[in-house]
């Protein structure tokens, strides 16, 4: 039997003297709750699902080709299409692979800027994930509630660098804009404001008795499983493994920022369950709050840009360097000729190992429990296509 | 409503008409009424859950058409007629379309037994309560017919959730209602009422421990059979698309939300009916009109506090899965109800008439529970006011 080009041979145990049959759904690419355009062929056995098979490709966009075509200052735009959820990170991760191969030093100045850009980026996608897990759980409030925070972070970002999604916001060699007058006290003023919000949306949903029981104990990864799939970030952290690109590999001014990594305990189920995979989101929002806090205080004088060529032609060589994004560990891979264009682009993304798992994790599960586990896994369509 | 019919063709109103034919105008005019007052309602509360989900989710909800939007559900009523009737090629067409209006049916019937006051009810029926469960189950054959009949998996698979989620929980609401029936006796729904008085503390809610339990019970399990949240899974968004109504559009997709709103007012109606006394008001006026009037506000004012009870759940609680929302069925309510009916028998030998300080105890626990909740929300408002601001732009 073949489905949309896939190749399916499942071996079914039968209970003795009950046959039933099984019965092929097809999830997306327009179902309401695929975060974008994912499919899925499921397998299921009345509501149980024997497989979970994922189908990507729905939004490929030749991102990685694009960049061979418009040179190293002209992708930046196209950076923000990557994970148009946290556009900056993406920014970051180009615009440091360009820094490490042309070796430009960017100033401090420009580094604050991209932390704080990058972390209030943070909270806005990690607002949209605990929002999105809800409302695919069937509780709408929590969604309002986040986006409606969110809302302050994108008005926010709009005095930064004039765009409230895809943002353009940083440049080879540091950033676009100053920061504008009054934004630090204004951006201060949210975090001061936002962080017991986080105590409430726990109150409101994540310590409710059912929004508990649909995710705990649901699609475990053991820590062994997770390094295994290359589960990266909060996937990854709440399997309990402490890996953090921030810590591990630093970069920017991270290390001189103070911060945890959350990882997961496995509170209300085992570790590694979809609803450690939640409370890692929400506790590293309060760590985001933290490093916003010390980097709004602490923001040096001085440039944010150094001084680079407007045609921008690297040594040859190849780089890969990675970011923290809001779903992971993002490594960038570029390799220059030499001249003003990359002779390769190539992006890893978090949600792409985090897409390939759910064949993995579905087995057993309900179908409800796979809206669930996508949402516990955080996946956004275009980063899985790119 | 006989009587009316009765002194109808008494006064010479149907002069010339046989017997049996003016008998059949008054009840065709009677239900015409009926179903337009149904489509009020139900439209009214469609109107009301999108404003209060809103003011619970921060937004602002329908408020263009009329003031504060209150015909919006007209609107919306007239743009779904206009709609094209779209009929799947692979469906099974007659089912597919006599699918809403059997659902449609289910939950007509149920108004002729709601007694909006005390002369106010269609048919006070000697059986009224349980011929409200047996008609409501007519919704399940609507629902599962939908969901066969759009030859979708979806669908099929919303449409078999609800017949499931459905005929499990008219177990517990029929013995919550079995509880009732033990103290009054009676199966009609007028007897029912009539042995609850005006006052909070004469009310079956807190008559005494075993029927509060009852009215907790019959409160969540109506839930499940009206397809609420947090058991709306036979229309899971989320996961099954629109479940069984995925593949119906326009008036018929217009007809199967008809029937859920209207069937949270039956809810409230149900629940005001057999815990919160009715359409009983204190005697404070002889005339009957007036009388009247206030008995028909007094019940829909209760009605619909428990419709917005149910519209608060929704706001605020996530959906349960499959498998649990059959072990909260099969393993917690169906014991719980049936220990509790046990209880209330015992009960019943014990205080044939009541105990009335166990009323005014019960009133007084309920006063307090309310309190308490009440205070909590004031300090959570308290605690957030500061940091919630109107305007998200700080």
């Amino acid at each position: 039997m073949s489905t949309a080009g896939i190749e399916i041979g499942l071996e079914r145990e039968t209970p003795a003297g009950l046959e039933t049959e099984e019965m092929t759904l097809n999830m997306g690419p327009q179902h309401p709750s695929t975060h974008g355009v994912l499919r899925f062929v499921v397998k299921a056995d009345g509501e149980v699902m024997r497989r979970a098979i994922p189908d990507i490709g729905y939004l490929h966009r030749s991102i990685e080709k694009i960049s061979e075509k418009v040179g190293y200052h002209g992708f930046m735009p196209y950076t923000d299409r990557v994970d148009y959820v946290s556009a900056m990170q993406c920014n970051q991760g180009w615009a440091m692979a360009c820094e490490k191969l042309a070796s430009i030093e960017v100033p401090r100045r420009g580094e604050y800027c991209r932390v704080i850009a990058c972390e209030l980026g943070r909270i806005a996608s990690h607002l949209i994930s605990v929002g999105t897990t809800g409302m695919d759980i069937g509780a709408f409030t929590p969604f309002t509630h986040a986006l409606r925070e969110r809302e302050r972070i994108n008005n926010l970002l709009e005095e930064l660098c004039g765009a409230r999604l895809t943002f353009n916001y940083m440049r080879i060699g540091g950033c676009a804009w100053d920061i504008p007058p009054g934004f630090v006290k204004r951006a201060s003023e949210f975090v001061e404001q936002f962080e017991p919000l986080i105590d409430e949306y726990n109150e409101l949903i994540s310590f409710n008795k059912i929004y508990v029981e649909r995710l705990a104990n649901v699609a475990i990864v053991p820590a062994e499983m997770a390094i295994a799939w290359n589960l990266v970030g909060p996937n990854l952290r709440g399997s309990g493994v402490k890996y953090d690109v921030r810590k591990d590999v630093p970069y920017s001014v991270y290390p001189e920022l103070e911060f945890d990594v959350p990882v997961g305990t496995g509170e209300r189920g085992t570790l590694g369950d979809s609803y450690d995979r939640y409370m890692v989101r929400m506790n590293e929002m309060k760590e985001s709050c933290r490093i916003l806090r010390q980097a709004l205080g602490g923001i040096p004088e001085g440039p944010v840009i150094a001084k680079v060529p407007r045609t921008f032609k690297p040594p040859p060589g190849e780089v890969y360097v990675r970011v923290e994004a809001s779903r992971g560990d993002m490594g960038w891979f570029v390799v220059s000729d030499g001249t003003a264009f990359p002779a390769r682009t190539h992006i890893r993304t978090g949600s792409f190992s985090a897409m390939a798992i759910i064949e993995e994790l579905s087995k057993g599960l309900m179908i409800a429990d796979l809206v669930a586990v996508i949402a516990s896994l955080d996946i956004v369509a275009p980063e899985v296509d790119r | 409503m006989q009587q009316l019919a009765d002194s109808l063709l008494q006064t010479g109103f149907l002069q010339g008409v046989p017997t049996e034919a003016g008998y059949a105008l008054v009840i065709a005019f009677f239900a015409f009424v009926l179903l337009n007052f149904i489509m009020l309602i139900a439209g009214v509360t469609s109107w009301l859950e999108r404003r209060v989900w809103a003011r619970i989710q921060s937004r602002v909800g329908p408020n263009r058409v009329g003031p504060q939007g209150v015909i919006q559900w007209l609107a919306d009523g007239i743009k779904n007629i206009m709609k094209e009737d779209i009929v799947p090629a692979e469906a099974d067409r007659p089912l597919f379309k006599a699918a809403p209006y059997l659902a449609m049916m289910g939950f007509f019937a149920t108004f002729a037994v709601i007694p909006f006051g005390d002369g106010l009810v269609v048919a006070d029926l000697n059986v009224g309560v349980l011929y409200i469960t047996a008609v409501t189950a007519l919704v399940v054959v609507g629902i599962l017919m939908a969901g066969w009949a759009s030859n979708n998996k979806w669908a099929l698979l919303g449409g078999i959730r609800s017949a499931a989620q459905i005929i499990s929980y008219e177990i517990p609401a029929g013995i919550a209602v079995i509880t009732v029936v033990l103290f009054t006796g009676s199966l009609s729904m007028q007897t029912i009422i009539r042995a609850q008085g005006w006052a909070p503390w004469d009310w079956f809610l807190f008559a005494n421990p075993f029927l509060c339990i009852a009215s907790f019970i019959f409160f969540v399990s109506a839930l499940a059979e009206g397809n609420r949240t947090p058991f709306d899974l036979p229309e899971a968004e989320s996961e099954l698309v629109a479940g069984a109504f995925t593949e119906y559009s326009g008036l018929r997709n217009l007809l199967f939300f008809l029937v859920e709103w209207g069937n949270l007012y039956v809810i409230g109606a149900l629940y005001t009916t057999m815990f919160l006394g009715g359409w009983q008001i204190p005697p404070i006026t002889e005339q009957p009109v007036i009388q009247g009037v206030l008995q028909f506000a007094t019940f829909f004012a209760k009605s619909y506090f428990l419709v917005f009870v149910a519209m608060w759940i929704r706001g605020t609680l996530p959906r349960v899965r499959v498998d649990q929302l059959m072990t909260l069925c099969w393993k917690y309510l169906v014991p719980i109800t049936f220990a509790n009916l046990i209880g209330a028998m015992i009960w019943f030998v014990l205080f044939p008439n009541g105990l009335a300080i166990m009323r005014f105890a019960m009133f007084a626990l309920g006063v307090a529970v309310t309190i308490y909740f009440f205070s909590r929300i004031l300090f959570h408002l308290r605690r957030a006011r500061p940091r919630l601001r109107l305007n998200p732009i700080s």
